[in-house]
């Protein structure tokens, strides 16, 4: 045997480490006060106007744009599918290639694009077209996001799609199904464990990002994120911060269960 | 129809993935600081791109904390894949259980568990903690890319090599090591561009003294964007292309030498 049990000391000390007692202290920061008792007002701190109203913006930005990438995504996946093999590769390269630009250049682009001095805004001056206010508006953080997330979407649904067995879609044709049968009946169904996979990576992080609403949303909309955030770095208020990462955690936990019953039901009709 | 249909969808995205990014390397080489007015050809921010002390040492450092980072995570994920292999299934699947948290945890709840973990402890936050973090969410992409190529036949390898006599260590750098090379290289890799890409969990573990160049991107996005950001952002996009063109290159001709 190569393998010997001692060799997993150093990870397991790791993931004591780096993961266990690290996520320990959320949960004891979040259950105590400032003076060392217990309490659960951390967490009801999160039925606050504020907080409640940051909370639901949130899941709402994080859906549509969680949406949006998932119906722009999926006809570019079939698009590639029935692209030439080489030029199938090229696409690939393209979608990816934005990938390893840092996020936040990338975000800084649409901050470049939509301020009130910048260059959409001066493009329609030029034509004689009133300038428009797009920055710091919940619709300039949910394109931010798009435009940020859509290559995990695409990705993902694109590597299930292109192994459907051609076959399939031939024999539901031969066998009479209509193109949009195809789709709901043999195509799609087919594709769910590459949908769950985006859209865990798609909603998650814009279920939790303070980064793109701080820059797309001027410090004016706050979303839950953003709460979070300045309760860590800008009030020091861990116990406050850890009990409503706490309360997020339960959303992202739940987000998670409810897309692998999607996924399980989906592999259970490949059979 | 459809054809025509699908290319102009793809140049649609083409052009919603790219035109920021043109914008942004477009508007490096103005003269003017303005967004808007184009005021001639220039190269003086990227001068003063190279000319920031701040910035070169936000390189350095985050170049140097993802080699680290992806080294220490190659090392301690590959050995636990080994260690992993002579447990029972059971105890396996739990310690997979808490490698995969990382992963699917979001970031900002990472970077603030990170961060009371080193406020507990009394760590002070800068260099060794922002590396700490970092080996700690590269870890599971290691053993994700290591585990799959121990099997059988790597375990019935060594086994032949020990009965022809090689002694253990022997065994392991001629047998084990090139057989889990391809993963090891992956886990690097991974590891690396997935700590240089990093802002989130650096944001949370870092000190106020030290900066990467994400951080750093941020706290001068959040003063005011400067050209040089743009400068920064046309060389990062051209090593990037430069790079995956490279990697692109090598693996086609090594297909084509395969299928020769």
């Amino acid at each position: 045997m190569i393998a010997k049990k001692r060799f997993a000391v150093p990870f397991i000390i790791w993931i004591i480490a780096g993961t266990v007692i690290p996520l320990a202290s959320i949960v004891y920061y979040g259950f105590s006060s400032r003076d060392g008792g217990f309490t659960f007002s951390n967490i009801t701190a999160m039925f606050n106007h504020d907080h409640m109203q940051a909370l639901g913006l949130s899941l709402l930005l994080a859906l549509i744009s969680t949406l949006i990438c998932l119906i722009v995504a999926f006809p570019m996946a079939m698009v590639l599918r029935e692209s030439k093999y080489g030029k199938q590769g090229f696409l690939i390269f393209v979608i990816i290639l934005p990938m390893w630009m840092n996020f936040l250049l990338r975000t800084m682009a649409w901050q470049v694009l939509l301020e009130r001095q910048g260059v959409i805004n001066s493009l329609l001056a030029l034509v004689g077209l009133p300038r428009q206010e797009m920055m710091n508006t919940p619709g300039a953080i949910v394109l931010g996001m798009v435009y940020d997330f859509l290559p995990f979407m695409i990705l993902p649904i694109y590597n299930t799609v292109s192994k459907i067995d051609n076959h399939l879609i031939e024999a539901a044709y031969d066998l009479g199904a209509s193109k949009l049968k195809t789709y709901t009946k043999v195509i799609i169904p087919l594709t769910v464990p590459g949908i769950v996979s985006g859209i865990t990576m798609v909603f998650i992080p814009a279920l939790t990002t303070f980064v793109i609403s701080n820059m797309l949303g001027g410090g004016k909309i706050n979303l839950i994120g953003n709460i979070i955030e300045q309760e860590f770095t800008v009030n020091s208020n861990w116990y406050l911060g850890s009990g409503l990462s706490l309360v997020m955690m339960i959303f992202i936990i739940l987000s998670m269960l409810l897309l692998q019953k999607f996924d399980k039901t989906g592999g259970q009709n490949l059979i | 129809m459809k054809k025509v249909f699908g290319r102009i969808y793809i140049l649609i995205i083409m052009m919603f993935l790219y035109l920021p990014i043109l914008t942004l390397i477009v508007l490096s080489f103005n003269k003017a600081k303005s967004m808007s007015v184009w005021k001639g050809f220039s190269l003086k921010w990227y001068e003063e791109l190279f000319s920031s002390r701040i910035m070169m040492g936000a390189i350095a450092n985050t170049f140097s904390i993802a080699i680290l980072a992806a080294l220490i995570a190659t090392i301690v994920g590959t050995l636990a894949v080994l260690g992993m292999a002579a447990m029972k299934q059971k105890t396996e699947n739990v310690l997979m259980a808490f490698n995969n948290i990382p992963m699917l945890n979001a970031d900002i709840v990472t970077g603030i568990a990170l961060m009371l973990f080193f406020l507990m402890i009394g760590a002070p936050r800068g260099y060794c903690t922002i590396l700490f973090s970092h080996a700690t969410f590269c870890i599971p992409y290691v053993i994700l890319s290591v585990k799959p190529r121990l099997n059988k036949h790597t375990d019935s390898l060594f086994e032949a090599a020990l009965d022809l006599g090689a002694s253990e260590r022997y065994a392991f750098r001629k047998i084990v090591i090139p057989e889990l090379k391809p993963g090891i290289m992956s886990g690097f890799l991974l590891s690396f561009t997935m700590s240089v890409d990093d802002f989130i969990i650096t944001y949370f573990t870092r000190g106020a003294g030290i900066n990467t160049i994400s951080t750093l991107i941020y706290s001068q996005v959040k003063v005011g964007i400067r050209p040089s950001l743009f400068a920064l952002s046309t060389i990062i996009f051209v090593v990037a292309l430069v790079v995956l063109i490279t990697v692109n290159l090598r693996q086609s001709r090594q297909e084509a030498a395969m299928a020769r």
